[in-house]
């Protein structure tokens, strides 16, 4: 009771200081405030890293400030344990106050749970900050991995492919798919990409596949036998000019990203890439790359996915778990999600239509020397579905992962 | 009293088991998910695993890098050991080499691989050290010095690594051949010392050699943790192939890479049956040299720098290439070409410290564990041989040697698959345990020797005096073996805290020591933290040998008798 009386207390405090997301509350949404009061939100997310670990801290701080909520982290080795978890108590037929609460899930994860109807909703779309959003802008918001959020989960934080270049060396890098093959060609052994299985090299496989297909639209579809021969013979012919002048002509690659940065620091390749618009700058500020690097991306757009929280159809704490999910999606939080100091995840919200208050703390932000804002991140292609490139990855292998 | 006598009696056949069982179990619980006995998500019974072998597009071309690779680095360590031994010994130079190579045996294969990378990348010491001035390269050369695809920087590294071991295996081995003498008469007759030793000492000196030219020629060929950092990878090597299977998280690779180390298996079997018909040839060309009564005393003007220089350079190698790793883990910016770093930080070691303690810790225990089991179970075995007088058969020796000798990929996957199944994969204890299999070898080799070596006349006057058995061993041999103990001890926590795949596999991945996060931070390429994991990872098996040399130093600082002999 002491508890929802302060927390009764902190949030009229709050309306006081006039946050401008509160100012206008659904009766439903008050509904879902009043329950979640005094509640213990369980969030299992993945606890490898301090960054992120700190980060959620942080959001804790604000739900119990905000809004008397107890954010609990389960650090989790890997998400796959709390989607079993939940799977274990559907079997036990355990249907409520199961022990999860909120899971930081994307990808396969959440179409396993999506599937074996282990996931609440849809109640994304219903959270109040659901409108500062970019669904337009970031259609990876609701559709991960090709498969359709349907408000199941709701986004949080938002990675793209940007690529990276030595401004020293290259004062300007090309900016299409087909103008880095002619740069390839012209700079032998100066670019390099993972070795597909890696999960960046396979990334980069498909964003090649975006900039030379004549219709990237079928890449959201299961792959039909069929047609994949002639949809992705522009991949192989791209592939098949740029490998004799890729870094040692494509007889080795690089095993993985921070072996493709390290090829960067050391001066061995000019042009590389990343899964994340903010590691350049965080590894300039280090000390460990030249503060010359700079990034890039392509005209006809780069992949990107997004992070998701969503709730468990047993969540024993369902409208704190809202509430939580809700906070994540805040102005402020967001931007501080962004910031290279704290995290340096893109926004999933659409910068340029948050009230001039928001907008600013965005603006604020010190990126670092080689971050593009998100103005200049352009468009994000959506991943493709997942059987193209288990037969795209498989065929790489036989064309190039065994070369003599 | 008689009770213990015969658990003490026992312990040769417990030791043997323990070594013994679970490579048999491993080979058993590898073929049944090959041939689907166990049903495996894409493994169902029959042949289909060897079938997706089969169908692998890199699978001929592994299987012929795990020869190549292998071959070649065992018979370039053992010529370069042999050549070593019979034109350096008794020269100063000799003397030297000894003192730098063997505390090089004590530094584990990833550390040494991890080194020799750097070195020789094309962004590495050497190139830097002649760049720009000499070869005008302002960024690094686009070369394939590291990961080539025939393998030669993996065949260098297992060479740098397999001389010391398998100089130390000569050494043991020559007190026993009477060389001296043999060394005399070949002399007088007109012989060079290289050809003398060649003709005299070589045949007696490698018939006790020849099971730890077995065990290199073995690990040489199924390297896993030297191929992931210095091998290639279009494909990578059998033993690298299998294990990425094993370690697939959707258990789906299962079947194919069971079959695959049956393949494995296969040839190193084979390859050792190759290498045994070649002893054979040697022989007979040996003898065929030696009746013809080539003096080859004019060899020795050739052979000797040629020694020298290939000792030198396996030397300068490992030592280069380590020395490098720590100024990369004390290295702020440091760009090509530069031979030095811009600037010197802590920075690295802060950041990381809470994981290297973490994981430095973990592999201390297990090397603890493994190693006191290691050398209570050898000294059980050593002092029931004592006691009852038993004689080791040549057959038990070869049962000392199967864990070195089977393939580690070959009956590593049929553990883990046992482990499994009685759920204690991924425990620490679990990981211990298979260290020991390692562990125990390398322990008994390194102190039976002395053990036998001890005079027993004291035993005899103490008896006399009215001692027991066990007085005896507890006050007087244990305590007079300090050293040797205490070296065979510092053996096996080396042995133990360089094991790479036991502790990934057994370990499920959970179990992080040293080794297995040195090892998987050698993909990311970020110098600064694998420096330091790299040191560390050489700094517990040099403490250890340090406390070897120390401990015995202060127990017997007041026993004239029981110093090291200047």
């Amino acid at each position: 009771m002491t508890r929802r009386i302060l927390a009764a207390l902190a949030a009229t405090a709050m309306i006081g200081a006039g946050i401008p997301t509160m100012a206008q509350t659904s009766p439903e949404w008050q509904a879902v405030l009043d329950e979640a009061v005094g509640q213990t939100v369980y969030f299992n997310a993945w606890g490898g890293d301090p960054k992120i670990n700190d980060f959620i801290a942080y959001a804790g701080e604000q739900a119990m400030s905000r809004y008397g909520v107890t954010l609990e982290h389960v650090k989790l080795a890997d998400t796959g344990d709390a989607v079993a978890r939940v799977l274990g108590e559907q079997q036990a037929g355990r249907t409520t106050g199961g022990a999860v609460d909120l899971i930081w899930i994307n990808g396969a994860n959440f179409a396993a749970m999506k599937e074996k109807g282990l996931l609440h909703g849809p109640f994304a779309e219903s959270l109040p900050n659901w409108r500062w959003v970019d669904v337009a802008g970031k259609p990876a918001v609701v559709t991960d991995f090709t498969e359709p959020t349907g408000g199941l989960e709701s986004p949080w934080a938002m990675a793209q492919l940007v690529f990276e270049y030595d401004s020293a060396v290259l004062p300007e890098p090309p900016r299409s798919t087909g103008a880095l093959l002619e740069w390839i060609t012209a700079n032998p052994g100066r670019f390099a990409y993972p070795q597909p299985p890696d999960y960046l090299g396979t990334t980069f496989l498909k964003q090649v596949l975006y900039g030379v297909m004549a219709d990237p639209a079928i890449l959201q579809q299961p792959m039909d036998p069929a047609t994949y021969d002639a949809a992705t013979a522009p991949l192989w012919a791209w592939l098949d000019a740029a490998t004799p002048y890729l870094w040692r002509a494509g007889r080795a690659y690089p095993a993985n990203e921070p072996a493709l940065g390290q090829l960067l620091a050391d001066g061995e390749t000019v042009i590389s890439f990343a899964f994340n618009p903010g590691r350049a700058s965080a590894v300039i500020a280090a000390g460990e790359l030249p503060d010359t690097v700079r990034t890039f991306v392509l005209k006809e757009g780069t992949i990107g996915n997004a992070s998701f929280v969503a709730i468990p159809f047993n969540a024993g704490r369902m409208a704190g778990a809202q509430v939580v999910a809700n906070l994540l999606l805040d102005p402020e939080v967001q931007a501080r999600a962004q910031d290279p100091a704290v995290l340096g995840f893109q926004t999933v919200l659409s910068v340029a239509a948050l009230p001039e208050a928001d907008r600013a703390r965005f603006e604020a932000l010190e990126l670092g020397v080689a971050t593009l804002t998100p103005d200049q991140l352009g468009r994000t292609l959506l991943e493709p579905h997942a059987s193209w490139m288990e037969k795209i990855a498989g065929d790489w292998a036989r064309r190039y992962g065994v070369a003599q | 009293m008689q009770r213990r006598g015969g658990w003490l009696a026992q312990a040769p056949r417990i030791t043997l088991l323990l070594m013994v069982a679970p490579v048999l179990a491993g080979l058993a619980g590898t073929l049944a998910p090959a041939f689907g006995i166990v049903p495996m998500p894409d493994a169902p019974p029959g042949l289909a695993a060897f079938r997706q072998l089969a169908d692998w597009p890199g699978t001929a071309e592994a299987a012929r890098l795990s020869v190549t690779t292998g071959v070649a680095a065992t018979v370039l360590s053992l010529a370069i050991t042999l050549l070593v031994v019979a034109a350096l010994q008794g020269t100063r130079a000799f003397t030297l080499l000894l003192r730098l190579l063997s505390p090089l045996l004590s530094v584990p294969h990833a550390a040494v691989a991890l080194g020799m990378a750097f070195l020789i990348a094309p962004s590495g010491w050497i190139i830097r050290a002649f760049s720009p001035w000499a070869t005008g390269w302002t960024a690094p050369p686009d070369l394939l010095t590291l990961n080539d695809p025939m393998g030669l920087a993996l065949i260098a590294g297992l060479v740098a690594k397999e001389v010391p071991f398998l100089l130390l295996m000569v050494l043991a081995a020559l007190p026993q051949t009477d060389a001296p003498r043999r060394m005399m008469v070949a002399a007088t007759l007109g012989y060079g010392q290289t050809a003398a030793w060649a003709y005299g000492v070589l045949p007696a000196v490698y018939r006790q050699i020849r099971l730890p030219v077995y065990a290199v020629l073995a690990y040489s060929m199924t390297a896993v943790e030297m191929a992931l950092i210095l091998g290639p990878t279009l494909p990578h090597s059998l033993a690298v192939q299998i294990t990425l299977w094993m370690m697939d998280p959707s258990l789906a690779q299962r079947g194919t890479a069971a079959a695959a180390a049956l393949l494995q298996l296969g040839l190193v079997g084979a390859a050792l049956l190759g290498w045994r018909g070649c002893e054979m040839v040697a022989r007979r060309l040996l003898t065929c040299l030696a009746t013809a009564g080539a003096r080859g005393a004019q060899l020795d003007a050739v052979l000797r720098p040629a020694a020298a220089v290939l000792a030198g350079l396996v030397v300068a190698a490992v030592g280069l290439g380590l020395a490098g790793l720590a100024v990369w883990s004390l290295a702020g910016l440091w760009s090509f070409p530069d031979a030095w770093p811009d600037t010197l930080t802590l920075k690295t070691w802060t950041r990381a410290a809470p994981d290297l303690a973490e994981a430095g810790g973990m592999t201390l225990t297990l090397a603890m564990l493994a190693t006191l089991v290691a050398v209570t179970l050898t000294l059980a075995c050593l002092e029931a041989e004592a006691r009852h007088g038993l004689r080791p058969t040549s057959r038990a020796l070869w049962l000392l040697y199967l864990p070195l000798i089977v393939p580690q990929v070959a009956f590593l996957p049929g553990l883990q698959f046992l482990a499994l199944v009685t759920a204690i994969e991924g425990t620490p204890l679990a990981v211990a345990a298979a260290h020991l299999v390692f562990v125990l070898p390398y322990v008994f080799l390194s102190l039976a020797p002395p053990y036998r070596a001890w005079d027993t006349r004291i035993a005899t006057a103490a008896a006399a005096l009215g001692a027991g058995p066990e007085r005896i061993f507890w006050q007087l041999r244990l305590p007079m073996l300090l050293r040797p103990v205490l070296t065979a001890a510092a053996v096996g926590i080396a042995v133990s805290v360089g094991q790479y795949l036991p502790t990934l596999l057994i370990g499920g991945g959970r179990v992080v020591t040293l080794t297995t996060e040195a090892v998987a931070l050698s993909s990311g390429g970020n110098r600064r933290i694998i420096g330091t994991y790299a040191i560390l990872q050489m700094a517990l098996p040099a403490l250890a040998f340090a406390a070897a040399v120390a401990l015995p130093a202060l127990a017997f600082r007041h026993r004239r008798g029981m110093q090291v002999a200047a």
